[in-house]
């Protein structure tokens, strides 16, 4: 059924009457229509009429001015919405990241309006295959971080996704590593405000949650770290494992710790001074007070801090370098020589000859 | 001991059959002289098969961050097969590190050979090797006439004590590394560190020696070039003694005692195999020279 414009005026006796609406008259919302013919252009619908504090919420929010009907961009026909317990509800939680996908899963969409294009990056992450594979309600959603009606940009302090609200937003499911995180000295140094503090996205990312467990751990950490990432890189512990390696190799967090990391000051610290003959012994057997003096973080370019290594060093560059130099200028002049002599026997003969 | 001066000196009148005109002062017969016992030959392969083996590991470890460094390791099966390639070839040059201590030991308190410790035969540096020096380099400029050099010239002395002391200090500093919790007990905590930076730089050193000093000294130099096989032969010509080690020629000569090295003209098979070796050796060293001396510049 079809009107003058050609728009499809039909509605779904059976769909609507399984809807949520269902049990409301046509004029409950279409409250501008009182007879027939109707108007030519019948008032669009209200929903704040009855989902006030729903359409209030949206009221600042990024979606405010996203579509010209908000509501049912997200919520599809409201002939035939269903509660959002319903598996067939768009807001059902394992519909959600469909449901957002629409848009945000749209390269060119994205792109016009500057957002990452994050859906394909949540579907591959665990987060993505917790709710698809599994079917985990408890899976995070789209809403379960970003919020639903009042969705604020991260930019926004108030957001649940502002840099500083992230490890609160993460910790509303992973409270035990929230309270590590909060403990260890980077929780510490975000709650101090400090602008540089790691939070739990920047180590895992946002959507596609990486798990940084493995060889690019030491990558993610050096991020901020790289003068550390620079001296790792010198040691046994890199080399093995930049050569593709079946044994576990010691990378950052299996010193440091990774999500209550505590400074080595502390005594809690697995790499202080007390802790190091235990954290060593993990992989070094027989590891003692003798061999924890290794400094794996040693840098021989710094002379202040390694004044022997640097000399060792120095020396060893030296030494290179004098026995290259004579023997390289040796074995040059010999050449020279030799080819000199080689010219002159040649023309001796010739003039004998 | 006249018998084979008195033989020699008989065998020089005879007529030979002249190869050139620049043998011509010193007819070419087709002689041979003993350089290098059996022991000493296979004591160079042993070293220069474990050394290779060693180099190729060692670089790779200490370049491991560079993508030929990467291919080369998952090619022979990852970090674990580099080490124990590395620990393999290390344990047998020990090996044969000490064998070669326990027989100048022997030879020097048992059989009291003591032309080993000092003398024209020796591998100790003497005043000699410093006026050959000098004189060698006089001769580079043309002031000078090359040097008459004895048994050993100073670069193969340099090249035997280089040897000597880097085993010594790259095997030390690679055995504290291998059992780190028990030199740990020992030596102070700085050494730990320590090792890792001289095992490193003194195996650059080494590598870059051998596969380009050594080699040019060995190999590579106009006089010896393509390949000198008196290594792997144990045997050089009268032309070759004559030339290279002019002093000893002559003194043995003198004392009547060249006939003691007189030997046969190697077997065509032996120089075969000691050229495709020497070869190989030689190509597969100055890859990894280039390889590792551009990656040690770009650090």
């Amino acid at each position: 059924m079809q009107d003058a414009a050609g728009h499809n005026v039909g509605v779904d006796a059976n769909l609507f009457h399984a809807s949520v609406h269902g049990g409301l008259d046509c004029t409950a919302c279409h409250a501008d229509i009182h007879g027939y013919p109707h108007p030519d252009h019948p008032a669009q619908v209200n929903c704040a009429n009855c989902h006030s504090e729903q359409a209030g919420a949206l009221v600042g929010s990024v979606h405010e001015h996203a579509s010209r009907q908000p509501c049912t961009a997200c919520h599809g026909d409201a002939h035939a919405i269903v509660s959002k317990d319903s598996p067939k509800s768009a807001a059902y939680p394992l519909n959600i990241p469909a449901t957002c996908g629409r848009c945000h899963g749209n390269a060119s969409m994205a792109k016009q309006h500057h957002l990452s294009n994050v859906y394909p990056q949540y579907v591959d992450s665990i987060h993505g295959f917790a709710l698809s594979k599994e079917g985990l309600l408890v899976a995070a959603n789209c809403s379960s971080c970003h919020g639903d009606h009042h969705i604020l940009s991260h930019k926004d302090p108030r957001s649940p996704t502002y840099r500083t609200n992230i490890p609160k937003t993460c910790g509303s499911c992973h409270a035990g590593i929230l309270a590590k995180y909060m403990a260890g000295i980077h929780g510490q140094a975000m709650e101090q405000g400090n602008p540089q503090a790691p939070v739990c996205t920047d180590c895992h990312t946002a959507h596609a949650i990486s798990a940084p467990t493995m060889a690019e751990s030491t990558q993610v950490c050096g991020n901020c770290h790289q003068p550390q990432l620079t001296t790792y890189r010198d040691t046994f512990h890199s080399k093995v494992s930049s050569l593709g390696s079946y044994i576990d190799i010691a990378r950052c967090s299996d010193c440091h710790g990774e999500h209550g990391i505590l400074p080595a000051s502390n005594p809690r610290s697995p790499v202080n001074r007390a802790n190091l003959v235990r954290t060593c012994g993990r992989c070094h057997a027989g590891a003692n007070a003798g061999f924890v003096k290794y400094e794996p973080h040693a840098n021989p370019h710094n002379f202040r801090r390694f004044p022997i290594l640097s000399s060792i060093r120095l020396f060893m560059v030296l030494l290179i370098t004098c026995v290259m130099t004579f023997f390289v200028l040796h074995s040059v002049l010999w050449l020279i020589r030799s080819l000199v002599e080689k010219v002159q026997s040649r023309t001796a003969k010739g003039g004998r000859s | 001991m006249t018998d084979p001066s008195i033989r020699i000196e008989g065998t020089q009148l005879e007529p030979q059959a002249s190869s050139g005109g620049a043998a011509e002062a010193h007819p070419e017969a087709e002689r041979y002289y003993v350089r290098f016992t059996p022991i000493q030959r296979w004591m160079h392969v042993i070293m220069f098969s474990t050394f290779l083996g060693l180099a190729m590991t060692g670089l790779t470890i200490l370049f491991s961050s560079n993508a030929w460094a990467q291919h080369f390791a998952l090619a022979i099966g990852g970090f674990g097969a580099i080490l124990f390639i590395h620990k393999f070839c290390a344990v047998i040059l020990t090996l044969e590190f000490l064998y070669h201590i326990a027989n100048i030991a022997f030879r020097v308190v048992v059989k009291k050979e003591k032309g080993l410790l000092w003398g024209p035969d020796s591998m100790v540096p003497n005043l000699k090797d410093l006026k050959d020096i000098v004189g060698n380099f006089r001769w580079f400029l043309g002031l000078g006439s090359k040097p008459r050099l004895e048994r050993y010239a100073y670069w193969e002395k340099f090249d035997y004590w280089a040897v000597f002391w880097g085993m010594i200090i790259i095997g030390f500093s690679g055995y504290v590394m291998w059992f780190g919790p028990f030199f740990g007990r020992f030596l102070p905590g700085w050494a730990l560190n320590a090792v890792q930076i001289v095992h490193g730089e003194e195996a650059m050193l080494a590598a870059t020696f051998i596969f380009s000093i050594h080699f040019i000294n060995g190999h590579l130099r106009p006089d010896n070039f393509p390949m000198d096989t008196t290594i792997f032969t144990g045997v050089q010509s009268e032309e070759e003694f004559q030339q290279r080690h002019a002093e000893e020629y002559q003194r043995l000569r003198a004392e009547g005692r060249l006939g003691e090295k007189l030997t046969c003209k190697p077997e065509r098979s032996l120089l075969k195999v000691s050229k495709v070796i020497g070869f190989t050796v030689v190509a597969a060293g100055l890859v990894l020279l280039i390889l590792s001396v551009s990656a040690y510049i770009r650090e």
